[in-house]
């Protein structure tokens, strides 16, 4: 399990590096399938790509403008078991944070889950766990805690339904979601 | 909904449906001390059984054909009239005493009916050729206040003898319960174990594709029937439990976006928030006596268990350690709760006293340890351990003695059977996510689905019903 882990952690890492990465991605060909999927987690599907083409850009301020403006990076990960803020977590959460200090009227939602090999009960605890990490993280970068609410959906909505190694490494996450 | 149940001395022969002196009274369920030794009958190969364990040798034959009516007249329950329902209810008595790996019950579809005369007269001599060791005769008649009597009578074929008896009045759509009593009052004679049948079980009905699962809180009885949807599925319901009055259930609900839990009365179809807080609420649990909730709720990312009257008021915190402490279980006299934390390091099961005092961790044996249920018998704690694969087990309940029940790729949440001799649970599937419920006895050797509507998770078994 540690492998794969280590590859998403390293795509991720890779992908933060350029900004352009997701606009990029959309007209590359598909990456091999041991690689985990194009960067943009699923509640990102129906957003705009932010492509350089279109004149009108999203909505500053806007739920579709926080996901352009942090690269559709809105998801951070966790190891099995785990709740910290890694490196990569944290550079994610940085860039999010930043969106968030220029909209100070904005709230979020940070949502927590959890892979499907765990028992119910507890991973509702876990997700909650998980986004008051990411929640707790950019209250210290600055970001008042009376605008973040956070929600567990322990194993209840995994984003990859597979019964992988690699969906469970992508199912452990936390996603901020901006209120519009 | 009102049973009642007319009790007569032991072994008398009283006249079939002997309206006399009797005193009704509610329905308690009697402890019986002496199962049967009945020597093994000759084995004429007429009766077959539909036992899933081949350990035929200890598996007891017993012939249940339709019950007899002394006039066949319409009646307002589901199955039709007194005739119907003599061979539904013996149909339902047959799929009951089928599946715990004790019985061989044979059943109305390959039985002739009985005249009502051999209800209290049965033609042992037949019965001994077809090979059967036990008999269970019955009546159905309609009273003139438009209940039903349902008399239930079981016979040692080879002693030619009349070990138990009992009748029951109720409203005719109650004829189920009539026929589950029947079944645990042949159970409880025969194993000498308190009865189990006559409840009810709250679950999670699931449909839909994995990553959007509809989530809907239903109710049915223990064999699957009286099916009932309680929630439309809008906000998504989790681990319910049924009172041990089974007026309420409580449940954890995401109403309006926030996961908290809720009390929802059966009879009012309203619900109502246990307690008051900004915070999540889960996990929620019944006492013993229904006067305590349990319930777990995460702060600032810690969670921890509290214990609320169900009336409302002031929510008791029991559990104050960093980490994750979730669920938890009364011992049957109300004495102490087994629950999970991971306040060590990982999952694992810890006692303490009712108010929170003297916690220690008892599971010591490699793997997590989740979802710990305390046996209604007092003497066991069913939990699900988690070593790669999701399997149910038990252990003492002082840690010790811990044995697997299941071995398949993810099973948890068990839950208890009344008598404590089986142990309900969900399965998933590996890749598809799909679930259904389980059941298993303490030997782990017979193992059965429960028929449901649609998918099924988080069962929850209630008590008896008086």
């Amino acid at each position: 399990m540690m492998p794969s882990m280590l590859n998403t952690r390293l795509l991720s890492a890779g992908v933060l590096v350029s900004v352009s990465a997701l606009a990029l991605s959309a007209c590359s060909p598909k990456p091999p399938k041991q690689l985990p999927p194009e960067p943009g987690p699923p509640v990102t599907n129906t957003t705009p790509a932010p492509a350089p083409m279109v004149p009108a850009g999203p909505t500053p301020g806007s739920q579709a403008d926080f996901l352009a403006s942090v690269g559709g990076r809105d998801t951070i990960h966790f190891a099995l078991d785990k709740y910290d803020i890694d490196q990569i977590s944290a550079d994610i959460l940085r860039v999010q944070a930043g969106w968030l200090l220029k909209y100070p009227a904005k709230k979020a939602t940070i949502e927590g889950h959890a892979d499907e090999r765990g028992t119910r009960d507890y991973n509702l605890a876990l997700g909650e766990r998980r986004a008051n990490s990411a929640k707790a993280f950019l209250v210290s970068l600055g970001v008042d805690a009376s605008r973040l609410t956070t929600v567990s959906y322990g194993k209840e909505r995994p984003v990859d339904p597979a019964s992988t190694e690699e969906a469970w490494a992508k199912n452990r996450r936390a996603v901020t979601v901006t209120i519009d | 909904m009102m049973m009642r149940k007319f009790s007569y001395g032991l072994l008398a022969g009283a006249a079939l449906m002997a309206a006399g002196a009797i005193h009704a009274q509610t329905i308690a369920p009697a402890p019986v001390v002496t199962p049967t030794a009945a020597p093994p009958a000759a084995d004429n190969g007429v009766l077959t059984g539909t036992v899933s364990d081949d350990t035929a040798w200890q598996s007891l034959g017993i012939a249940i054909p339709s019950f007899a009516t002394n006039a066949d007249v319409p009646t307002a329950a589901s199955a039709g009239s007194t005739a119907q329902l003599g061979r539904a209810i013996a149909e339902v008595i047959t799929g009951d005493l089928k599946n715990n790996g004790l019985f061989k019950p044979t059943g109305p579809n390959s039985l002739p009916p009985i005249p009502i005369i051999q209800v209290l007269t049965p033609d042992f001599p037949t019965w001994s050729t077809r090979g059967a060791e036990m008999l269970v005769h019955g009546s159905v008649s309609a009273a003139s206040n438009g209940n039903l009597v349902v008399g239930c009578y079981l016979y040692d074929v080879s002693l030619r003898q009349q070990l138990v008896k009992a009748t029951w009045e109720m409203a005719p759509g109650d004829w189920r319960r009539a026929a589950h009593k029947c079944a645990d009052t042949v159970y409880s004679r025969l194993s000498g174990e308190s009865p189990f049948f006559d409840s009810r079980i709250a679950y999670i009905a699931e449909t839909g594709p994995k990553d959007h699962r509809m989530k809907r809180l239903a109710i049915m009885d223990s064999d699957g029937a009286n099916h009932r949807f309680i929630t439309t599925g809008q906000a998504m319901a989790l681990t319910p439990r049924f009172s041990p009055d089974y007026r309420k259930i409580v449940y954890l609900s995401y109403l309006n976006g926030r996961p908290r839990i809720y009390v929802y009365d059966v009879e009012s179809a309203s619900q109502k928030l246990v307690a008051e807080t900004g915070n999540p609420t889960f996990a929620p649990r019944w006492s013993p006596d229904g006067k305590w909730i349990l319930y777990s709720m995460a702060s600032a990312g810690n969670t921890n268990i509290y214990r609320v009257s169900a009336n409302g008021g002031i929510s008791q915190k029991l559990t104050e350690t960093p980490g994750i402490n979730v669920g938890g279980s009364y011992s049957p006299d109300g004495s102490k709760i087994v629950f999970e934390s991971d306040r060590g390091g990982s999952q694992q099961i810890y006692v303490m006293n009712a108010d929170g005092s003297n916690q220690r961790r008892i599971s010591f044996f490699g793997g997590r340890a989740a979802t710990p249920e305390w046996s209604p018998r007092g003497d066991q704690i069913a939990f699900t351990h988690i070593a790669g694969n999701l399997r149910i087990a038990v252990m003492g309940v002082d840690g010790g003695g811990m044995r697997y029940l299941t071995n398949s790729w993810q099973d948890e949440a068990p839950t208890w059977a009344p008598n404590g001799r089986i142990i309900q649970f969900f399965r998933t599937e590996k890749g598809t996510g799909k679930t259904s419920i389980w059941q298993v006895d303490l030997t782990g050797r017979n193992e059965r689905r429960l028929p449901t509507p649609v998918d099924g998770s988080d069962p929850s078994w209630g008590p008896i019903r008086q």
